[in-house]
């Protein structure tokens, strides 16, 4: 360290920057969100009750407090749609990410099997579709369920008759899983491929057959990537719009989509803040498992 | 025990990729199809591709969605690199929980909850909504990811080459720009191309921050998408979907040769 002073100086600047940049553009606008939240429901356009009354100092503060309530979380509570639009979230997140599992821990298995050449081809095979527009992913599949679409032309050349399936929860959940599955092969494939295959010949050498050694060893070795794969998968699905706004008829409610229709529909924007908040809270636990499982992870490795 | 594939990993493989890929090829096999339905084909035609170009609405938004493209990408790349810098360098700073926090957030935090936030700025302090605020927002959205690619990199760069060059009489800074950042410059390259494709793609934070005159490229679509399916647009998707491919393989070819060239760094 030549010039402490130089060193102390272009820290401080360089980090400036983005903290500000954060600060104004990330933590604010969320304060704002919250405090929408405690604000009178029904009026639409800003400015919202309570206003603080700088004028007024201390006094205006304190009014302003006192104005705020919890009416728009009351509203939630007893509006039977938001509750049911909550639940149902959940429960196409959690079949969801129980779907991708299923479907994703053959693959990352698989792949994990290959030569390490076909690997690497294998996992930019995956990566592929993180880049490949959401949208344009989830747009294919209209053309594929919708009834005079492609999966009942296919089902008649069989002679089974045709299913509607677009417009249909069945059609959400097989867009999440679709979206979804690289969130869920990729932490399962970095588990398993590091996985010690010695263990299962062990296994094997002392007598057990290969579908025990898969349950007893496998399984239990891989759990770190499963945890992880869920989490991936589950979080942003809980919040997730466009697969049911296109896929969904509806029935197929879901919190993120609700926020929005409450947003550009009803424009009651105190009420769609609360949904908002209501739902980060709710993933602040899954956030929180996910952190601890990367350090983890990070500590095991290290 | 051999890594062999058995033929239950093999069915695995080809369903679960087949399921991946299916959907995207043909969304590309549709968007060359003469015939507007899905299920007929009417021969191989190039005709949507030539509606598209003609297409003002569509042109419009492609051209705006690559302006703020290049500039948010470009934007959030220099304070994404800035934040992964401060976070790997600059040891405990005051805050630095919380800033690490903000740094990541964005990549957690549903899209809805970040549109909605940002509108509440930009009506808050009276700023039209429109080019400036979409941008904005992608600055946001993007530099998080910008910060981990690069952040993970910083990791496993040797600390000791920047005190090498300090202990040669190098300034911080300049030790930083000569060392620190020629070496991590691959990573500051894929968190550009990473911003980029998600300022592309993103519908939901564009449509609550964006005004008239302002229509992204995925709100355009996503508009026409509602009414259902259109040739147009699957020849708009094609063309996006080639673009990105290109990009990736670009990208992994260059990687590839990169390592070849250098195998030390």
């Amino acid at each position: 360290m030549s010039s402490p002073k130089a060193a102390v100086s272009w820290p401080k600047l360089s980090a400036l920057i983005p903290y500000a940049w954060l600060l104004v553009f990330f933590a604010l606008p969320f304060l704002m969100v919250f405090r929408l939240s405690l604000s009178d429901s029904a009026l639409s356009i800003p400015p919202y009750a309570p206003q603080i009354d700088w004028s007024r100092g201390i006094d205006g503060i304190k009014a302003f407090l006192g104005g705020l309530d919890f009416d728009a979380y009351k509203q939630l509570g007893s509006d039977s749609l938001y509750a049911k639009s909550y639940i149902s979230s959940l429960r196409f997140a959690a079949e969801g990410t129980i779907l991708a599992l299923l479907v994703g821990y053959p693959m990352a298995y698989g792949m994990a099997r290959c030569k390490p050449s076909t690997r690497s081809l294998l996992l930019m095979l995956v990566i592929l579709p993180f880049w490949t527009s959401f949208l344009i992913r989830v747009y294919a599949w209209v053309g594929i369920l919708k009834p005079e679409g492609l999966l009942n032309a296919g089902l008649a050349l069989v002679g089974i008759p045709p299913t509607d399936l677009l417009y249909t929860p069945a059609a959400v959940q097989i867009g999440l899983v679709y979206s979804y599955l690289p969130f869920m092969v990729l932490p399962l494939y970095a588990a398993l491929e590091k996985m010690d295959y010695t263990l299962l010949e062990a296994a094997a050498d002392l007598g057990s057959p290969p579908w025990k050694s898969f349950w007893q060893v496998t399984v239990p070795l891989s759990i770190p990537g499963v945890i992880a794969g869920c989490l991936l998968c589950f979080i942003p699905m809980l919040g997730e719009f466009v697969i049911p706004d296109l896929l969904g008829g509806p029935g197929s409610l879901m919190i993120g989509r609700s926020i929005w229709m409450e947003f550009f529909a009803n424009r009651d924007w105190p009420f769609a803040a609360a949904v908002a908040v209501v739902l980060l809270l709710t993933l602040v636990v899954p956030i929180v498992l996910y952190q601890r499982q990367q350090v983890k992870a990070l500590e095991a490795s290290a | 025990m051999k890594r062999g594939l058995s033929p239950f990993n093999l069915v695995s493989l080809t369903v679960g990729f087949a399921f991946l890929y299916l959907p995207i090829l043909l969304l590309v096999v549709w968007s060359f199809n003469a015939s507007k339905l899905v299920t007929v084909w009417g021969g191989f035609s190039t005709k949507w591709y030539g509606t598209l170009f003609q297409n003002e609405q569509l042109m419009a938004a492609a051209w705006v969605t690559l302006r703020v493209g290049l500039i948010s990408a470009t934007l959030a790349t220099i304070l994404g690199t800035l934040a992964a810098v401060a976070l790997t360098r600059h040891g405990r700073f005051r805050g630095r929980t919380l800033f690490s926090g903000m740094s990541y957030a964005p990549l957690v935090m549903p899209e809805v909850i970040m549109g909605l936030s940002l509108l509440l700025l930009f009506v808050a302090l009276k700023i039209d909504r429109g080019f400036l605020t979409v941008t904005v927002a992608h600055t946001t959205l993007t530099m998080a990811y910008v910060a981990v690619v690069v952040q993970s990199r910083l990791a496993t760069f040797d600390k000791a080459l920047e005190e090498a060059a300090q202990d040669l009489g190098c300034t911080p800074t300049r030790a930083f720009w000569q060392v620190t950042l020629p070496n991590i410059f691959p990573a500051i390259l894929a968190g550009w191309m990473l911003a980029f494709t998600l300022s592309l793609d993103d519908l939901v934070i564009a449509s609550f921050t964006s005004g008239p005159g302002a229509t992204t490229l995925p709100m355009r679509i996503y508009s026409q998408v509602r009414l259902g399916v259109s040739p147009e647009i699957n020849a708009v998707c094609t063309l996006l979907i080639g673009v990105v491919a290109i990009g990736v393989i670009c990208w992994s070819i260059g990687s590839k040769w990169r390592s070849r060239a250098a195998p030390a760094v």
